[in-house]
C-alpha cells in the first residue's frame, strides 16, 4: 500500500513495483522482470558480482554509506564456515520509514537482493531481522518466501542453477539499538542488544560468529536492479561515488510529507520545496535534520545542499537514514532537543559509562531546562556533557546522541538562551517525563 | 604468539609479545592505564572507556584494554585529551553514584574513590535528581547496593566465567541497567564471594566484613587457607586479634584472585564459642577444666609410666598440622616414645603413584599445569566441590587455552559444562572407562591426570601404565582432601613410612588397628576426630587429645588440650599437588597452644631430647634430612609455593582399605564447618557431590 | 503448557530456524509471539521456554528486560501507542499522547481497570512520513487528528 502520492520527480528503481496490484507477489515480480537479476549474476563469477556493485557505487543505506561491493569484497569467501546474509530491517531512526514500504510493496525485491549477495560471498541462508513493531511485515514477508520456495526461487537448486538458498525472518522485540549492526547480531542469538567489539567486523565473525553481509534493506532490495541493468546504470543515477537512488522519508512541517525515491544528489530545497511542496502553512523554514535524528542540524540557511554523502560529510552532517526532519519558524529547537534525547536515554543499551550516564545526564538537563528551570550556564554544560561523550563511547549510538544535541545547542543558542530561568518555553509549556 | 613487537609508548621504546593488549604491555614498564571493567583473565568489555589512549594514525581514542599491541604503534596516554577523557568519564559514572565515600564499606579500598583521586574533577556539574533504590540482601554473604554499581560486569563474568555458577546477569538497559541474582531477589549459588572481591566499588559487600572496620584500621597477613588441600594464599585482616575478612589481597599464589567459599568466610571457626580455652581432664568420668602445667605433667608423667614399662602406644596425626608439627611428632613417636604405630586418615592413594612414577620426574602435576596443559582427566572427583581452586584454575585453562576436559565420575559435575566429553562411571570403573579417550588424549600433545579416592593401588598403577603409553608428556595428581594430607603422607604419619616416603621397614599399627585394639595403653589424637562416625574405643587407653573444639573423639579423652588453628602459628604446609607454602601466624587464641609447642613442652616434660621445637629450626632440618624437601627457603619466604621432589621406588604394601576421603563438599570442612558460623549459616544446603549443583 | 496450534507451528518454525546448538536464538521471538498470545509473559510460558531451547531462567530474564515491547504484566487489550518522537512532535504527536491520557485517565503504560486499554508514549514507529502516528496492538493509523483518535477510542470501548 501506498501512504502518500508520488511525485513526478521521482526516479523510480526500487520503488518501480509501488502501487502495481498485488505488488508484493510474486506472479508481479516476476512479471516484471523479477529475479533476473539473480540469474544473471549466476552466471557470473562472485568477484564480478562484486565488482558490479562495486561500479554502482552504492553505498549503504542504513545509516554509515559504506561501499556495498567493498564490504562484500571483505567477507573470507574461502572460510570453511557457512557465510550468512542478514538484511537489517530494525528501521527505528527518528524520522525513517522507507525499508517498511520495501518490504510491504515489494518483499522479493529484498529476497533477490539477499540471494545475489549469497552467491557473492558463497553464502546458502539469510535472515531478515525486522523490529517487533512492524509485526504485518513478517506476515508478508513470511507469505513472500513462502511463495518462493513452492516456485523453487528459494531452496535446494533454485530454479535448477545448483545454487540453495534459505531465508528465515526474524523479529526484534523493542529496541533501537538493534539496529547498530553487532547488537542486531546478538539479539538474533537471543541475548540483550548490546554490540560486540571489533574488530572482527561481522564480514569476518558475524551471525553465529561466521563471515556475514549485514546490509540495510534498502541497500538489498537496489542490488537486482544493479545486476540486472548494470552497475554503471545505477551509478549514472546518482553523483560521483554516490550512485544511484535512494528514498528519502520527508516529513515534519512539510506540505506533502511522504517517502519519495531521488537521485542521490536531489539538492534538499528543491526536495523540501518542489517535492515536498513546500512549508506548510505558509510559514517559514527553520531547520532541517538531513538524515534521521542522530545526523547535526542544518539550519535554514545551510540548506541549499545536494543530498549525497560527501556534501553532507562536508557540512558537517550526515545523510544518515534518508529521514529528512523540516521544522518551521515556530518550532521550539530546545524542545527538539530535548525530545530527541529522550529518545537516546530511552534506548541506550546501557553498557557503557559515557552513552549511558551522558544520555540520562542530558535527558534530565534538557527537560529541566525546556521546563523553564535553566541556567545560563547550563547552556554550555548541555554542550560540555555532549562533547564529553563524542567519540569515546561503545558504539555510534552515544555519538548518535551527541552530535545532534551539539548542533542545536551552537546553531540555535539564541534559543536556549531564550529559554532561561523565569522564561519558559515561548513556544509553549511542556512537560514530558513519561518516557524512561 | 612469542613473536615481539616494537611500540612507543609516551616517547619510551617498549616491547612486548604479539597479541599482548596495551593495557597489559605497558603495566611491565610501569605505566598504569586506569580501567574499571578490564579484568585480566576475564571476556572484554570495552565498557567503562577509562582506558582510552591516543593512538597515532587513529582519528579516534582507543581503549586499551581491546587494543592488541602491533609492530610501530606510538601511542600517548598522558595527553591533556586523554586526561579530559578521564575525567569525564570519572564525572560521568558519579552522576548516579552517591558521593558519600566516608560511610561507605568500601571507602579505603575504593578502585572509583583511588580515581577520582588520581584523575577526577574537583567540583561536580550534575545538578539532577540521583535515582535512589534500596540496598538488597541477596544471600547471607552477599548484599548490592545499586546506586553504587559503575556496571564495570567484572561480577557477572567472574561469576559465569571464573565460577561456571552464572548466577548474576545484567537486567533492564540504559540507565536503568542493573545487575540481578539469579533467583528474582536472592542468589542461589556457590556463595564464594567472589563477585564481592572484584567489584571495584562498594556496590556488592560481604554480610559478614561490612561495616566491621576501615581496611586501614586492620594488620594484613599473608598465610595459606586452613581447608581443602588446594592451597590457596589469603590475606587476613586482623584488628584487634581478630580475623576480620579473608581474601587474597594481593592475588599473588597459586590461586591468583581466588578463594572459595570456605577460604572467603570459614576462617572464623577459631572464634567460635564452643573453642576450647583450657586443658581438660576427666574427673569422675567427667571433664574438668586443669592448668596447662597439670595437664603437661599429668600426660607426661602417663607416657613415661608406659613408656618405662614397654606399654603399648598409639598416635594419630592430622591432615591438618604443619610439616614441621607433623615431622616433630613422628621423632616423638618413633625416638620418644618408641613406637611405630602412627598413623592419620588417609584420604588418597599418594604412595602408589610416587612408587609407579619412580625413577621417571617431573610428572607430579603443579597447579600451573592443571591452568596449561592441553588436556585434563578429571577421575572419581567432585573437582568444583572437593577442589574448589583446581576445579578455577580448570576452567581459566579452558577458557584460555581451550583445553579438553574429560570429567570419568560416577555423576554429574560441573566441569561437565566445559568438558569435550564426560563420562559416568561407578566407583571403581573409572581407570578402565579411561581407554577410551586414548586417542584424543594422544593427539592432545599433553595430558593432567587427577584422581580421586576411587582410583587406589593397583588401579593408579593401571593409570600411570595407560599414560606412559600415550607417548605424550603426562602429570598426575593424586587428589587428598585437607590442607595438609600430603604433609602427613610425607612427614611420616604412617607406620610404613617414614619422613620423604622412607619404607620403615617396621611394623605398626594403622588408625583403624588402634581403634580396634584393646592392648594400647595410650591413643594420642592430634588435630584429628577418628571417633566421629564411630562407637567408643574397644579398648581403654589412657586418650590424650589435642583439638580445638569437644569434638566426638575430645569427649572420650582423658586429658584433652586445646590447641592453635593455622590461623593461629607458623610453619608450612604442602598442598594436594606436592607445593609447599608457608602459613603465616594471625592471631593467637586465649588458652590455647599451637600442636608443637604442645609437643615441645610435653618432651622436656619428659626430659627427651628430640632437638629443637621452632617452626623455622624444624624447617630447616626437614629441608636437609627429608627426601624432596630441599626447598628453597626464598620462595618460600616471599610467600611463593615451592614444588617438593618426592620419588619413589616406595617398595611398600600400600593399605589401600584405609584410604577414604571424607568427600567433603564446598561447604563443608571435616570437623571444623561446624563450627564455623559462616558454613553454618549456608548449610541449609550443604550441597551434595555429584549433583551438578552447588546447592 | 498448551499452545494454540498457530503458535505452536510458529514455535516449530523457530526451532528448526538456526544452525544446529543455536537455539537459543529462538528466544526474542518466543518471547514476542507467547507474549501476544497470553497478553504477558507469564512464569508458565517462560517456563516452556527454558525447556524447549535450553537457556536459563536469569538468561530469560536479562533479554525480557532489555527489549522494550516485552511485558511480564498483562497489558489491555487494545494497547494504544502514541508515538511523539521528532516527526510526530512536529505534528502534533504530544498533543494526542495528552489527549489519550485525559480520555482514558490512564498513566503511560497504565491498562484500564476492565483490562481493555492499556496506553504508551512510544518513540518512532517507523510511520514518521504520515505523522502523527499511533498504533493499536501491531496495526498502523497515520496522519491521526484528535477527532480520529476519539473515533478510534470509541471502536475500541465498542468492541469490548
Ligand atoms: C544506534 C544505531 C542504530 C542503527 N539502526 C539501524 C537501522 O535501524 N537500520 C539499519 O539498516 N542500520 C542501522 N544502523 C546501521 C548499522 O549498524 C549498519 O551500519 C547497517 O545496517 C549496515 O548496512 P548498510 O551498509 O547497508 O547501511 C544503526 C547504527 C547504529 C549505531
Ligand atoms: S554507546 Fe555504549 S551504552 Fe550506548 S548504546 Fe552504544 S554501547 Fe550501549
Ligand atoms: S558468591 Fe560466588 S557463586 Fe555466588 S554470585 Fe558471587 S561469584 Fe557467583
Ligand atoms: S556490582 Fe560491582 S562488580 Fe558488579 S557490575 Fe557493579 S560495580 Fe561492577
Ligand atoms: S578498561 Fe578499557 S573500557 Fe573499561
Ligand atoms: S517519529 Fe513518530 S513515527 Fe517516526
Amino acid at each position: 500500500m501506498l501512504y502518500n502520492k508520488p511525485d513526478p520527480q521521482e526516479v523510480k528503481v526500487l520503488t518501480r513495483r509501488f502501487g502495481l496490484e498485488n505488488s508484493a507477489s510474486i506472479d508481479t515480480y516476476l512479471a516484471t522482470d523479477g529475479y533476473q537479476g539473480f540469474l544473471k549474476a549466476r552466471e557470473m563469477t562472485p568477484d564480478d558480482i562484486i565488482t558490479e556493485v562495486k561500479t554502482s557505487n552504492l553505498r549503504g543505506r542504513g545509516g554509515a554509506g559504506f561501499p556495498t561491493g567493498m564490504k562484500w569484497g571483505f567477507v573470507p569467501r574461502t572460510s570453511p564456515k557457512p557465510k550468512y546474509i542478514v538484511v537489517n530491517g530494525d528501521e527505528s531512526e527518528p524520522g525513517t520509514c522507507k525499508d517498511r514500504l520495501l518490504i510491504e510493496n515489494d518483499p522479493h525485491q529484498l529476497l533477490e537482493g539477499m540471494m545475489i549477495a549469497g552467491l557473492a560471498v558463497d553464502a546458502h541462508a539469510g535472515y531478515v531481522y525486522i523490529r517487533g513493531e512492524y509485526r504485518y511485515l513478517i506476515d508478508i514477508l513470511d507469505k513472500a518466501i513462502a511463495e518462493a520456495y513452492s516456485r523453487g526461487w528459494l531452496g535446494k537448486n533454485i530454479q535448477g542453477t545448483g545454487f540453495d538458498f534459505d531465508v528465515y525472518t526474524q523479529t526484534g522485540a523493542g529496541a533501537y539499538e538493534c539496529g547498530e549492526e553487532s547488537a542486531l547480531l546478538e539479539s538474533l542469538e537471543g541475548k540483550r542488544g548490546v554490540p560486540r567489539i571489533r574488530p572482527p567486523f561481522p564480514a569476518v565473525s558475524g551471525a553465529f560468529q561466521c563471515p556475514t553481509v549485514l546490509n540495510n534493506v534498502e541497500t538489498y532490495s537496489a542490488v537486482p536492479s544493479i545486476l540486472r541493468d548494470g552497475g554503471a546504470a545505477f551509478a549514472s543515477l546518482g553523483t560521483p561515488r554516490n550512485g544511484g537512488t535512494r528514498l528519502f522519508c520527508l516529513s515534519g512541517h512539510i506540505n506533502r510529507p511522504g517517502v519519495y525515491e531521488l537521485p542521490m544528489g536531489f539538492n534538499l530545497l528543491r526536495m523540501i520545496e518542489e517535492v515536498g511542496g513546500g512549508v506548510w502553512r505558509g510559514k517559514k523554514l527553520k531547520a532541517v535534520i538531513p538524515g534521521g535524528s542522530s545526523c547535526p542540524v542544518l539550519t535554514a540557511d545551510e540548506c541549499d545542499l545536494a543530498m549525497d554523502y560527501d556534501t553532507l560529510a562536508k557540512a558537517k552532517t550526515m545523510l544518515g537514514s534518508g529521514g529528512v526532519v523540516v521544522m518551521d519558524e515556530d518550532t521550539c529547537m530546545v524542545k527538539a532537543a530535548m525530545r530527541i534525547m529522550r529518545f537516546y536515554a530511552h534506548e541506550s543499551c546501557g553498557w557503557c559509562i559515557p552513552c549511558r550516564e551522558g544520555t540520562a545526564w542530558l535527558r534530565k538537563l534538557l527537560i529541566r531546562f525546556h521546563d523553564g528551570g535553566g541556567a545560563r550556564s547550563d547552556i554550555d554544560l548541555i554542550g560540555d556533557v555532549a562533547r564529553n561523550m563524542l567519540g569515546r563511547t561503545f558504539c555510534p549510538l552515544g555519538d548518535a546522541a551527541a552530535m545532534p544535541t551539539i548542533s542545536f545547542v551552537e546553531k540555535f543558542r539564541g534559543e536556549f538562551e531564550a529559554h532561561l530561568a523565569g522564561r519558559p518555553c515561548p513556544h509553549e509549556h511542556a512537560d514530558h517525563l513519561a518516557l524512561v | 604468539m612469542s613473536d615481539l613487537v616494537h611500540l612507543t609508548i609516551d616517547g619510551k621504546p617498549i616491547e612486548a609479545p604479539a597479541g599482548t593488549l596495551l593495557i597489559d604491555a605497558v603495566r611491565k614498564y610501569g605505566i598504569e592505564i586506569p580501567a574499571f571493567c578490564y579484568y585480566e583473565g576475564l571476556a572484554l568489555q570495552a565498557a567503562c572507556r577509562m582506558c582510552l589512549v591516543e593512538v597515532e594514525k587513529m582519528p579516534k581514542l582507543q581503549t586499551a584494554c581491546t587494543l592488541p599491541v602491533a609492530e610501530g604503534m606510538v601511542v600517548r596516554t598522558e595527553t591533556p585529551v586523554v586526561a579530559d577523557a578521564r575525567k569525564a568519564m570519572l564525572e560521568l559514572v558519579l552522576t548516579n553514584h552517591p558521593l558519600d565515600c566516608p560511610v561507605c564499606d568500601k571507602g579505603g579500598e575504593c578502585e572509583l574513590q583511588d580515581m577520582t583521586f588520581r584523575y577526577g574533577a574537583g567540583e561536580g556539574r550534575f545538578n539532577e535528581t540521583k535515582q535512589h533504590i534500596d540496598e538488597k540482601q541477596w544471600s547471607p554473604v552477599v548484599f548490592f547496593d545499586r546506586p553504587r554499581c559503575i556496571l564495570c560486569y567484572r561480577c557477572v563474568r567472574i561469576c559465569n566465567e571464573g565460577m561456571g555458577v552464572a548466577a548474576l546477569g545484567i537486567a533492564n538497559r540504559a540507565v536503568t541497567s542493573e545487575i540481578i541474582p539469579n533467583e528474582a531477589d536472592h542468589l542461589n549459588c556457590d556463595e564464594c564471594g567472589m563477585c564481592i572481591d572484584v567489584c571495584p566499588v562498594g556496590a556488592l559487600t560481604s554480610g559478614p566484613y561490612r561495616y566491621k572496620t576501615r581496611p586501614w584500621e586492620m594488620d594484613h597477613i599473608a598465610t595459606i587457607c586452613a581447608h581443602c588441600a588446594d592451597g590457596c594464599k589469603t590475606t587476613l585482616g586482623v584488628r584487634n586479634n581478630s580475623i576480620i575478612r579473608a581474601n587474597n589481597r594481593d592475588h599473588s599464589g597459586l590461586n591468583g584472585d581466588f578463594l572459595c567459599v570456605k577460604g572467603r568466610f570459614a576462617f572464623d571457626y577459631g572464634a567460635s564459642q564452643e573453642r576450647l580455652q583450657t586443658p581438660l581432664a576427666r574427673v569422675d568420668g567427667k571433664l574438668e577444666p586443669i592448668s596447662w602445667t597439670r595437664a603437661l605433667k599429668t600426660i607426661a608423667a602417663k607416657f613415661g609410666e608406659v613408656r618405662q614399662r614397654g606399654g603399648a602406644f598409639g598416635v594419630i596425626g592430622s591432615n591438618h598440622t604443619t610439616n614441621e608439627e607433623n615431622y616433630y611428632l613422628q621423632k616423638f613417636a618413633r625416638q620418644g616414645l618408641g613406637t611405630n604405630n602412627i598413623d592419620h586418615h588417609r584420604t588418597g592413594d599418594v604412595i602408589t603413584l610416587i612408587d609407579a612414577l619412580a625413577g621417571k620426574g617431573g610428572q607430579l602435576a603443579t597447579v600451573e599445569d592443571i591452568y596449561n596443559a592441553p588436556a585434563v582427566v578429571v577421575l572419581g572427583c567432585d573437582l568444583s566441590h572437593q577442589h574448589p581452586m583446581l576445579a578455577y584454575q580448570l576452567r581459566a585453562n579452558v577458557r584460555h587455552h581451550q583445553a579438553q576436559i574429560y570429567p570419568i565420575t560416577p555423576g554429574p559435575v560441573r566441569e561437565d559444562n566445559q568438558a569435550t566429553r564426560s563420562l559416568r562411571v561407578d566407583k571403581g570403573g573409572e581407570v578402565e572407562a579411561l581407554g577410551s579417550l586414548a586417542a584424543e588424549l594422544k593427539q592432545a600433545g599433553g595430558v593432567v591426570i587427577l584422581y580421586g579416592d576411587p582410583v587406589k593401588g593397583d588401579a593408579v598403577r593401571k593409570l600411570v601404565d595407560f599414560g606412559e603409553s600415550l607417548g605424550v608428556p603426562v602429570k598426575y595428581v593424586a587428589l587428598v582432601d585437607y590442607s595438609n594430607s600430603r604433609g602427613a603422607i610425607e612427614m611420616g604419619l604412617t607406620p610404613e613410612l617414614l619422613p620423604g616416603m622412607t619404607p620403615s621397614n617396621t611394623g605398626g599399627m594403622r588408625i583403624g588397628q588402634m581403634l580396634a585394639s584393646t592392648d594400647l595403653d595410650v591413643l594420642w589424637v592430634v588435630g584429628a576426630n577418628p571417633l566421629k562416625n564411630r562407637a567408643a574405643l574397644a579398648g581403654k587407653p589412657f586418650l590424650v587429645v589435642q583439638d580445638l573444639f569437644r569434638t566426638e573423639t575430645a569427649e572420650q579423652a582423658d586429658i584433652v588440650l586445646p590447641a592453635g588453628s593455622a590461623y593461629e602459628k607458623n610453619g608450612t604446609v604442602t598442598n594436594v599437588c606436592g607445593q609447599v607454602q608457608m602459613l603465616k601466624k594471625g592471631i593467637g587464641a586465649m588458652g590455647t597452644k599451637t600442636d608443637l609447642d604442645i609437643f615441645a613442652l610435653l618432651a622436656k616434660e619428659m626430659k627427651l631430647d628430640l632437638g629443637p621445637a621452632t617452626p623455622d629450626a624444624l624447617l630447616a632440618e626437614i629441608r636437609t634430612t627429608v627426601k624432596g624437601y630441599d626447598v628453597v627457603l626464598a620462595v618460600l619466604a616471599t610467600g611463593g609455593a615451592a614444588m617438593t621432589g618426592v620419588n619413589g621406588p616406595v617398595a611398600i604394601d600400600v593399605p589401600v582399605d584405609a584410604i577414604h576421603s571424607a568427600n567433603d563438599t564446598m561447604y563443608t570442612s571435616g570437623s571444623i564447618s561446624r563450627y564455623s558460623k559462616a558454613l553454618t549459616s549456608l548449610m541449609e544446603y550443604p550441597g551434595e557431590l555429584y549433583s551438578g549443583k552447588s546447592k | 503448557m498448551t499452545f494454540s496450534p498457530e503458535l505452536e507451528a510458529k514455535f516449530d518454525k523457530l526451532m528448526k530456524s538456526y544452525p544446529p546448538g543455536r537455539l537459543r536464538s529462538a528466544l526474542v521471538p518466543m518471547l514476542l509471539f507467547g507474549q501476544d498470545e497470553l497478553g504477558s509473559i507469564t512464569p508458565e510460558l517462560i517456563d516452556e521456554i527454558v525447556n524447549r531451547i535450553g537457556v536459563t531462567r536469569l538468561q530469560v530474564q536479562e533479554v525480557l528486560s532489555y527489549y522494550s515491547m516485552l511485558h511480564t504484566k498483562p497489558l489491555g487489550r487494545h494497547h494504544v501507542q502514541v508515538c511523539t518522537n521528532i516527526s510526530c512532535l512536529l505534528r502534533g504527536g504530544d498533543k494526542l499522547w495528552d489527549h489519550v491520557c485525559e480520555r482514558t485517565g490512564l498513566k503511560n503504560k497504565e491498562v484500564s481497570a476492565d483490562g481493555q486499554v492499556s496506553i504508551e508514549e512510544v518513540e518512532c514507529i517507523g510511520a514518521c512520513s504520515w505523522a502523527p502516528a499511533v498504533q493499536v496492538n501491531y496495526d498502523f493509523h497515520h496522519n491521526v487528528t484528535r477527532e480520529e483518535l476519539d473515533r478510534l477510542l470509541d471502536g475500541l470501548e465498542k468492541k469490548q
